[in-house]
């Protein structure tokens, strides 16, 4: 283990890169490839390293001193791959697995629909059989990485005579292939990071599907699952400004580091990272130990939410005027006003809090489920979001 | 670093939660009159829990303070009325940090309690032998010891005189006690460093006191979901409401972190004593206020048969508030948590 520890380490001091460019990106992923860091725990005959939880957390403990310019792939490895390895044909994860891990193809997840947000079995975008072959029709919404993305993992519906749940289907889908428009979408940092998506006759060949026609459904539950504990996973980049760490050293800086109240917000920023941090850690353990996380990502996924929401409040009580009006040439600046501004997609993205409250009471605590108005309704009669289906 | 429990410390879980499940009576001590819970100490000493971490050579059972945390979170859990905390992890601390071998095998082996004054007492050196004078204002289960560990300026002391007042507490569960010295004689317990002694009983003492916390958390949280399937009320179980849903979602939350605060400041206590003090701080800092906005929310869940005095929603609440101040207020602990931090490289 001390030698996986020390191999890591001197890796990445030598390889990680100064900037994010797509470019550096994938000669980064392949090179993480090469050196026999990507994939660690996924298995060998699909390129993955077939090494434990353990070797796993050692290179999220030491990849954490670094900024690693690895988040456009971070749909494809924490979602997409680990959904095709559960799910996938041999043929789907020998297609699609080597060159997600060697950073060749970037992937994302065509999940919300302007109707269908949390309400993910809601949605309407269409997969009708024709023959051998799938035609899909519709719009997905607030697809992050989709105008980067080679292929995709679409949720359609196939059957709107049945209850919502029961009609949908997953498909992988080539993102460059007729039929699909790509249009980004300003998010309110200002940035493009994710985008509308268009389907107009996408014809999609049956080994198309993912897992079984109709089981759609199971399959969104299997990614969003790694989806929570991808997205509550928390490894906090290095020069994150809401960093505990950061924000200390950023106290000293303004002077505002013996400040009572500065020190006692600094004092419970630093309790809330350690407690997800280490609840993490135990996650990790228990899944070596047999016990895989199941909804408890859900935990992760809020507590990380919240933190992200303390760290602001203890930002601006430190930086105070400077998170206010910054010189143009001032990067720090930029960034702190990023960092606020980026904090509210944690609490929606992937799951709104109040979705993920509603995920541990049920799955994890097993209380009584809210009365459900469409559960045997079938698709066709539902009013969904704002709207009817066509 | 070791979050999980091993074999061993689920089989110690499951024996002291069967043991307080049989014998643990609370309300024999807040409505009944007693001080202590006498029959269920008497068991613990039975079974070596109220020696876990004291050495063998000293007349404890050798265990670990992961080990020790278990049997603290089932304590917590069962709002156990018994002096382990003052005696059986404070005192007993204490006299295992000091080495010594004249009173400590009889607390090991339950056969007498112990409690510990840190403030308030002054010892002079009278007669070739010591004697204390002063006033130790909040001894936790100073009403039920029988030998005093006192710390003062001086270093540490232990006797079985003074004068002790019982004081009326909050927490109607752990009795505490005004103990007056006046040229009490008391012996003096050698050590290089006595300050050192003290830092590090302090340490062990908050997580000893998170783990109780801890177990406190996860009682008030199972107690208030087992309500929430039953109770009704307007044709449906009051968890399938939001309202209700979410709170014990966030209890769950905060349950499960300080959880994993504990588990890590437990395994700390055993394998890492540099990084014990940051640990212990954390864990105490913030499962304290934790545990009393659980309990509280708890109370507030389960509606007016939560402020009736039958119900123990209560006892947690107050056992909650008496622990989130028993060693330093919440302002205290956080503040002692960023001078800790300050001394991270």
């Amino acid at each position: 283990m001390t030698g996986f520890r020390e191999k890591v380490r001197a890796w990445l001091a030598a390889n990680v890169p100064g900037d994010e460019e797509l470019a550096t990106a994938k000669r980064f992923q392949a090179a993480l490839h090469d050196a026999g860091l990507a994939g660690i725990t996924w298995p060998k005959e699909y390129g993955g390293q077939g090494l434990t939880a353990a070797e796993q957390q050692i290179f999220d403990q030491e990849a954490a001193n670094y900024d690693l310019p690895t988040s456009v792939f971070r749909i494809g490895m924490g979602m997409c791959g680990p959904t095709i390895l559960d799910l996938g044909t041999a043929a789907q994860k020998a297609r699609h697995i080597p060159p997600l891990l060697r950073g060749e193809e970037i992937w994302c997840q065509l999940f919300s629909e302007p109707g269908a947000g949390s309400d993910v079995a809601s949605l309407q975008t269409r997969a009708v059989r024709d023959g051998d072959s799938w035609v899909v029709n519709g719009q997905k919404v607030w697809t992050t990485v989709a105008h980067l993305a080679d292929f995709g993992a679409l949720l359609a519906r196939t059957d709107p005579d049945v209850p919502k749940h029961q009609g949908l289907t997953m498909f992988l889908i080539d993102m460059h292939a007729p039929g699909v428009t790509v249009r980004p979408l300003t998010d309110m940092t200002g940035r493009a990071p994710f985008n509308e998506v268009y389907f107009a006759d996408l014809r999609l060949p049956a080994d198309a599907v993912l897992g079984q026609v109709g089981g759609g459904w199971a399959a969104a539950v299997t990614m969003l699952g790694h989806e929570r504990v991808s997205i509550g996973g928390f490894v906090r980049k290095r020069h994150d400004p809401l960093a505990h760490a950061n924000l200390a050293e950023s106290a000293r800086r303004y002077g505002r580091d013996r400040d009572p109240v500065v020190r006692v917000e600094l004092a419970k920023l630093y309790a809330a990272e350690r407690a997800l941090t280490l609840f993490n850690a135990r996650l990790r353990q228990e899944a070596e130990a047999g016990s895989p996380p199941g909804a408890r990502g859900s935990v992760a996924k809020l507590a990380g939410a919240q933190l992200q929401q303390q760290a602001v409040a203890v930002a601006g009580l430190i930086a105070g005027p400077h998170a206010t009006a910054w010189d143009p040439d001032d990067a720090a600046g930029d960034e702190l006003a990023l960092a606020i501004n980026q904090t509210p997609s944690s609490s929606i993205a992937g799951g709104t809090d109040q979705i993920q409250r509603t995920i541990i009471g049920d799955r994890i605590l097993g209380l009584p489920r809210e009365p459900v108005a469409d559960r045997d309704v079938p698709f066709r009669e539902l009013r969904v979001g704002t709207q009817r289906p066509a | 670093m070791q979050l999980v429990l091993d074999d061993e410390q689920r089989q110690l879980r499951s024996a002291v939660r069967e043991l307080l499940a049989d014998h643990s009576d609370v309300r024999s001590v807040v409505d009944g009159g007693a001080r202590y819970d006498r029959g269920l100490w008497r068991r613990m000493a039975d079974l070596g829990l109220t020696g876990l971490v004291v050495p063998e050579e000293l007349g404890g059972a050798g265990a670990g303070h992961a080990d020790r945390c278990v049997v603290l979170e089932e304590l917590g859990r069962a709002l156990a009325a018994v002096p382990f905390l003052a005696s059986a992890v404070l005192a007993a601390d204490v006299l295992t940090a000091l080495g010594d071998t004249e009173v400590l095998p009889a607390l090991a082996a339950g056969e007498k309690i112990g409690a510990v004054a840190l403030s308030g007492v002054t010892a002079t050196e009278r007669d070739g032998g010591w004697v204390l004078d002063g006033c130790a204002p909040f001894v936790l289960s100073g009403d039920v010891a029988e030998v005093f560990v006192v710390h003062t300026p001086a270093g540490w002391f232990v006797t079985a005189e003074g004068r002790r007042r019982a004081l009326t507490t909050l927490d109607p569960t752990r009795g505490q006690a005004k103990l007056e010295f006046s040229a009490t004689p008391a012996r003096r317990l050698e050590h290089a460093d006595p300050g050192a002694v003290l830092e590090r009983v302090r340490d062990l003492a908050a997580v000893a006191l998170a783990a109780e916390q801890a177990g406190g958390i996860a009682q008030v949280l199972d107690t208030i979901v087992g309500y929430a399937k039953v109770r009704v009320q307007f044709g449906r179980a009051i968890g399938s409401y939001q309202a209700v849903k979410h709170a014990c979602a966030e209890l769950y939350s905060t349950s499960e972190r300080a959880g994993s605060l504990l588990r890590y400041a437990a395994w700390a206590a055993d394998h890492d004593p540099d990084a014990l003090p940051l640990a212990a701080a954390t864990a105490q800092a913030f499962t304290g206020p934790a545990y009393f906005q659980a309990a509280a929310t708890g109370l507030q869940l389960h509606g007016g048969i939560g402020y009736t005095w039958e119900h123990d929603a209560h006892l947690y609440y107050k056992r909650a508030k008496s622990s989130e101040l028993l060693f330093g207020t919440p302002g205290e602990q956080w503040a002692r948590l960023a001078d800790r931090l300050d001394r991270v490289p």
